[in-house]
């Protein structure tokens, strides 16, 4: 990090939260660029000198540094590098590295709010250890003078670490009281005020007991689970941020006939922009030039490409397949059919709002019953023995005793065991009750296209092919990116390959070539003179005809997504219901749920028929667990109980999802689930140790035994034996 | 018991001086990249004085 980078020393410690002068004016200055690129494969020692090394021979590069954690490469240069040098660089020794969006990097780039919880939990502990060293002093034996001057050290420690280390706390709890409600942290921060101002009595009337010590380990304690509860979340967050700005919005722009990169904010209603193939388009729009096949699979689940030609309207989001298209925007931004969709789901309800975490319930449950107790000892000793002190004693005795130490950590450390387990496996848990509500998932709905499916065809029938049909098909295919194309290819591979004249790729078409004297095609039916012949709707085409000779097919099916016959397949024989449901045509859907043996499907579905279907469950009682990726598939994606969607979905569904599968492979699911009611389990388990524990416990200081000693003891206990059952998920 | 008036101070001032280096660490980032740095010891490259 360099001096620019390093936070200035702040006057106070709460002035570290607010950004500094200096920050905002380096930021604003338009003196260097920062440049974030992905580089997944870096992984060593090696790899990091080799990278930086790469990075810092770019001409303009004024410091490049590595951060192996997130595998990602900062770089600090003069204004004028773009990050395309940077990229080739880097594939010349032979790392592969995408452009990271700034932009969508910038909330997780410093974790205010982590340092900020972390600095408050270094601050208790530094306070506790030495409260606690003084107490056990006092509870070996000083007697008197000594005791005093101790306890008086201790509350001079005690206090200003309080009013800094429990702010959290106390704004938590008091916008709970404002909104007339009761949370976790009502009875922990009356305990802590309680134990401090019955302590400062107590030692200024030279008294016997003082709960400093026990103040302080509590909030140390509660601080650990609220940063655990934090740590998981950043991660996950990050990671997630990072999957957004792999996108990086550009568009080409048509400028007098020149093409310039911009930004997508930048483009206007009526520019004209260029969408390469393999591109998605960034704006909602109208083609004035080119021919091409449009994949809108993203959008409506239809695996078939569609036909694109002058003058159709495309939606931003559709991928452009084969030849270079001029678009003329008519929506750009915000306005777009694409986020105005999105849109409608960030308003729809979702589940997850629907949803009561363990730890509310527990709450709701335990707050009252904790206030209501230690008025009760307090009033009864009052009556009793009409001893203000005594009562008051007992009263913050109870509550620190009660406290919900345990309960604050019974929570956040199972969930930080299980998530950082499922993140091994692949799996990005998003939300904080993600791991609860998917415990109780009872049915399975998979959406086809990009999620069971790889979205890539496959070759079905290359074994009814003559060599010499193949040869043909072979050298027409190698001349196309098209995916049937590719999907030949790579079928094929080994094959003998037919020498072709003349070959050219018709966008929107196929590709023709001349071969011994003989004209020949591949691609669309219409095109290749193949309307007539007769074959299966369910399937995908692509015809080659031969001059003099009848069109054959060649038919292709969609690819199956790694793991997915094998989760689905594990889902069964864990007894729930697995349904299908997409928006493709009936006999492709059919054919998929034959084969992965799924009995419940629906074709042709809108996306509202997709999250009415959800909703329909879910008025049944069902927890519908959703897997998707498509946009078609966010309205649903959200009305579900809780949602999975892969990384290769729209940014929209992943966004509506609580889970993002980062690999490939869909086999993690399964496992998901189990390692979700295991987790629930541990969680209730841990209420029930902090349960019984509070059993033994109160009964003592209701009666008016508790000392600080024991409350320390009880405390720690049932802290660490929480975390422990939390481990034994790992 | 007068060796308690030095023993308390230099045990407090111990402990502030380890919780203001941890602030001072806190601070500098140097916690943003755990396994960058566990890997950037068995580095071959050795950065005499700090970066300008």
């Amino acid at each position: 990090m360099t001096e620019a980078l390093r936070p200035q020393l702040a006057a106070c410690p709460a002035c570290v939260a607010a950004p500094s002068a200096d920050a905002i004016a380096d930021a604003s200055a338009p003196t260097e660029a920062r440049l974030a690129l992905s580089v997944p494969a870096v992984h060593c020692a090696a790899c990091i000198t080799t990278v930086e090394k790469a990075l810092a021979a770019v001409p303009g590069v004024r410091e490049a540094r590595v951060n192996l954690t997130l595998k990602r490469a900062l770089v600090e240069a003069d204004p004028e590098v773009t990050p395309t040098p940077l990229i080739a660089a880097l594939e010349d020794v032979g790392y592969q590295a995408h452009e990271l969006d700034a932009g969508a990097l910038s909330a997780t780039e410093t974790d205010k709010a982590g340092r900020e919880l972390l600095m408050r939990l270094a601050v208790a502990g530094f306070a506790s250890m030495n409260v606690m060293l003084l107490s056990v002093s006092v509870w070996s034996g000083a007697e008197a003078a000594t005791r005093d001057m101790f306890h008086w050290i201790s509350a001079a420690i005690a206090l200003p670490t309080i009013v800094f280390s429990g702010q959290p706390f106390f704004r938590n709890a008091w916008s709970a009281l404002k909104a007339g409600r009761l949370n976790m942290d009502v009875p922990i921060v009356l305990a802590i005020v309680l134990a401090v101002v019955t302590s400062l009595w107590e030692t200024s009337l030279s008294g016997e007991h003082a709960y400093f010590d026990a103040a302080l380990t509590l909030v140390f304690f509660l601080l650990a689970g609220r940063y655990l509860d934090h740590r998981t979340r950043a991660v996950a967050r990050s990671a997630a941020e990072e999957l957004a700005a792999l996108e990086v919005p550009r568009a080409i722009l048509l400028r007098d006939g020149e093409e310039v990169t911009v930004p997508v904010a930048e483009v206007a209603v009526g520019d004209l922009v260029l969408v390469r193939p393999g591109g998605r388009m960034p704006v909602d729009g109208e083609i004035v030039e080119g021919t091409s096949e449009l994949d809108r699979s993203l959008l409506t689940g239809e695996t078939l490409p569609v036909f694109a030609a002058a003058g159709q309207i495309v939606s931003s989001g559709e991928v452009n397949l084969t030849g270079p298209l001029v678009v003329r925007a008519t929506a750009v931004g915000k306005d777009t059919s694409l986020h105005q969709m999105a849109e409608l789901v960030a308003i729809a309800e979702s589940g997850r709002s629907r949803y009561t975490s363990l730890a509310d319930s527990a709450a709701k449950l335990y707050a009252p019953g904790v206030h209501i107790l230690s008025a009760l000892s307090f009033l009864g000793w009052l009556i009793y023995s009409g001893d203000m002190r005594t009562s008051l004693n007992i009263a913050a005795a109870v509550l620190i005793i009660t406290c919900p130490c345990a309960l604050g950590l019974a929570v956040p450390a199972v969930t930080t065991a299980a998530s950082g387990r499922l993140f091994r496996k692949g799996m990005l848990i998003k939300h904080s009750t993600a791991l609860e509500r998917l415990a109780q998932v009872d049915t399975v709905v998979f959406d086809k296209t990009g999620t069971l499916t790889a979205g890539t065809p496959e070759l079905t029938n290359l074994s009814d092919h003559t060599p010499a049909h193949v040869s043909v098909a072979l050298a027409l295919a190698a001349g196309s990116s098209h995916p049937l194309s590719r999907a030949l290819v790579a079928a094929a591979e080994g094959a003998d390959v037919a020498e072709v004249t003349d070959l050219r790729e018709v966008p929107g078409y196929g590709t023709e070539a001349v071969w011994n004297g003989k004209q020949v095609r591949l691609g669309r039916a219409a095109w290749v003179g193949a309307e007539n012949a007769s074959v299966s709707a369910a399937l995908t085409v692509s015809w080659l005809a031969i001059e003099g000779e009848a069109p054959v097919a060649f038919t292709f099916t969609d690819r199956l997504r790694d793991g997915a016959a094998e989760a689905v397949s594990a889902l069964q024989a864990a007894g729930k219901d697995v349904l299908l449901i997409s928006g493709d045509t009936t006999g492709a859907v059919e054919a998929l749920a034959d084969r992965l043996g799924i009995k419940n499907w629906m074709a042709e579905a809108l996306p509202a028929d997709k999250s009415a279907r959800v909703q329909m469950l879910t008025q049944q009682d069902k927890k519908v667990l959703m897997v998707g990726d498509g946009l078609n598939d966010t309205a649903a994606l959200s009305a579900a109980h809780v949602s999975i969607s892969p990384a290769s979905a729209l940014d929209a569904a992943r966004v509506a999802s609580d889970i993002v599968l980062l690999g490939g492979d869909l086999s993690p699911i399964a496992d998901a689930l189990d390692t979700a009611q295991s987790a629930t389990k541990r969680i209730r388990e841990n209420f029930q140790i902090a349960t019984l524990y509070n059993v033994i416990a109160v009964p003592i200081a209701v009666i008016g035994l508790a000392t600080p000693l024991v409350a320390a003891l009880a405390m720690s206990s049932s802290s660490i034996t929480v975390s422990l059952n939390a481990l034994r998920l790992r | 018991m007068e060796i308690i008036a030095y023993l308390i101070p230099i045990s407090l001032l111990l402990g502030g001086v380890g919780l203001g280096a941890f602030v001072y660490t806190v601070r500098s980032n140097q916690y943003d990249d755990p396994e960058g740095n566990s890997q950037r010891i068995l580095s071959d490259e050795y950065d005499d004085k700090p970066k300008g």
